[in-house]
């Protein structure tokens, strides 16, 4: 293959297509800060931001704006390049989870069919699991080159959180594979829409640990034990000011909705909209109905895991490892055994 | 050239800098750093040859847990660039030995192999390195050897167990 018979025309439409979902990413995360905000203020019974635009609407782009504006510190004591490095890791590792997401059915426009997916790679799934074990390396490169005892302790606790968890991750997600027979996302969703039950029938106890390690990756209440903000100040990013601080406090946001992508994509069917048979509209039509169903639940889970941060209290460390170790990790190996012995009956 | 070729070349240039820089960096966790560089440089390859399975496993299982762990250790017992003890003359003359000799053994080793003897460079070809053929090879005709290799990881766990224990 040389420079001349290269497809330049797929690589021009991949990389809009990462573009676009790049820019929607970081606009939706803009309003899930916000979101947040208000289920905060609902829950706790008060108005929450309502001064900035109609609604407080223009809150998110207030609150930009300000950690844009304000002063950056680098800690003298700090080794400058990993302290740079950090806030950056932390975002790409949470964005680079969208490449594999299947949107929606396939669009075509100007003569061409365009898979709304970046990559659907044989190995799917896997991955995304990849990706997520990336994740852990910003907080514990910015929780280092900070200098600072409090940042170096809630360093240690997120990796030793995420490697925990990966592993109860890891084995709801081998079930989940025994029962779809692939790791490929996009043919994980096409087996969904096309008549069969959604995933989450077929693996609910699977979904359930999925949904709570998921949690515990993205480092949401009763999991965020690196910021415990009364026991290590504020966490690892206690040194960081400004648009640094905003990186790794956008990363967060990110990450929950990626994870909701990916829990939407492998357990409650993707982009296909229920009692609904996309063969009867036009495809273009179709292909806009999954995104705007996918986006829907993506916002459902999102509200979910706000839910559950302003409804249950913070774990104790030791409590959080027990979970870990003693209940996530036997219950998936026992929902493994389950299936899989549930899959030798049927055949 | 290809393109295959300069990712190739690309990917290869990059694996051996930061191998270099494992090595004469000062800092431990630098050099932690620049080893995850290596271990994705090697999974590039890995996809060259269209061993995606291969690659991912390589990033999730060296680069995602193995390294963490390494990163984990060397934050916790804190070495500083100044405090770190330096090795006697004798040790770092056996270090070099020993590794020269496995250098010989594996340069040797790759120029008798037949398989690779004159063969161009074999990339994106072949479907020996996706899940579905290496998961049927690996239950089928190399069963044995996976279960043994099972049992000694499981009893490796064990081990640890028992010595984190006492």
């Amino acid at each position: 293959m040389t420079l001349h018979s290269f497809d330049w025309a797929l690589v021009i439409e991949k990389l809009i297509l990462i573009i676009i979902i790049v820019l929607t990413t970081l606009l939706i995360t803009l309003y899930t800060t916000f979101g947040e905000r208000k289920v905060a203020a609902i829950l706790q019974d008060r108005p929450g931001p309502n001064r900035v635009g109609p609604f407080g609407l223009f809150q998110p782009l207030a609150d930009g704006l300000k950690l844009i504006m304000k002063e950056e510190i680098i800690p003298t004591a700090a080794s400058k390049w990993l302290f740079i490095l950090g806030p950056g890791l932390a975002m790409t590792a949470s964005l680079m989870t969208s490449a594999v997401i299947p949107w929606s059915t396939d669009l075509h426009l100007f003569g061409r069919t365009i898979a709304l997916q970046v990559a659907d790679v044989n190995i799917g799934i896997l991955y995304v699991f990849a990706v997520v074990s990336m994740s852990v390396y910003g907080i514990m490169i910015g929780g280092w080159a900070s200098n600072n005892k409090f940042s170096l302790m809630s360093a240690l606790r997120a990796a030793s959180q995420a490697i925990s968890y990966e592993i109860a991750m890891g084995l709801a997600l081998i079930a989940l594979l025994m029962t779809t027979g692939t790791l490929s996302l996009k043919t994980i969703v096409a087996d969904q829409v096309s008549g069969h039950w959604w995933n989450v029938v077929y693996q609910p106890l699977g979904f359930i640990i999925f949904f709570i390690c998921a949690m515990a990756e993205c480092n949401r209440t009763p999991f965020d034990l690196p910021e415990a903000e009364n026991e290590l100040n504020f966490g690892y990013h206690q040194e960081y000011s400004s648009m640094k601080l905003g990186f790794y406090l956008f990363a967060e946001y990110v990450n929950m909705i990626m994870s909701s992508a990916i829990m939407a994509s492998m357990y409650f069917g993707g982009y296909d909209l229920p009692f609904f048979d996309e063969s009867t509209v036009a495809p273009n039509i179709a292909a806009m109905i999954g995104i705007g169903t996918l986006l829907i639940k993506i916002v459902l889970f999102v509200f979910l895991f706000m839910w559950i941060r302003w409804t249950i209290p913070r774990f104790r460390y030791d409590q959080l490892m027990n979970l870990g170790w003693k209940t996530m990790i036997p219950l998936a190996l026992f929902n493994m055994l389950l299936t899989g012995a549930l899959i030798l009956a049927k055949l | 050239m290809s393109i295959l070729q300069i990712l190739f070349f690309a990917l290869s240039a990059f694996a051996i800098v930061s191998a270099i820089m494992v090595l004469i960096s000062k800092n431990p966790i630098h050099s932690v750093l620049w080893l995850i560089l290596v271990f994705f440089a090697i999974s590039g390859h890995y996809i060259l040859l269209n061993a995606q399975f291969l690659a991912i496993v390589n990033i999730i299982v060296y680069a995602g847990a193995i390294m963490v762990l390494f990163l984990f250790v060397i934050m916790l017992i804190n070495i500083k660039k100044d405090s770190e003890p330096q090795k006697q003359f004798l040790v770092k003359l056996l270090g070099v030995l020993a590794g020269g000799s496995f250098l010989t053994l594996l340069v040797a080793l790759i120029k008798q192999t037949a398989q690779i003897e004159g063969r161009q460079l074999l990339m994106k070809d072949g479907v020996i390195g996706l899940i579905h053929p290496l998961g049927k090879v690996l239950f089928t005709d190399y069963v044995i050897p996976f279960e043994i290799s099972s049992v000694l990881f499981l009893s490796a766990m064990v081990g640890a167990v028992i010595i984190g224990k006492k």
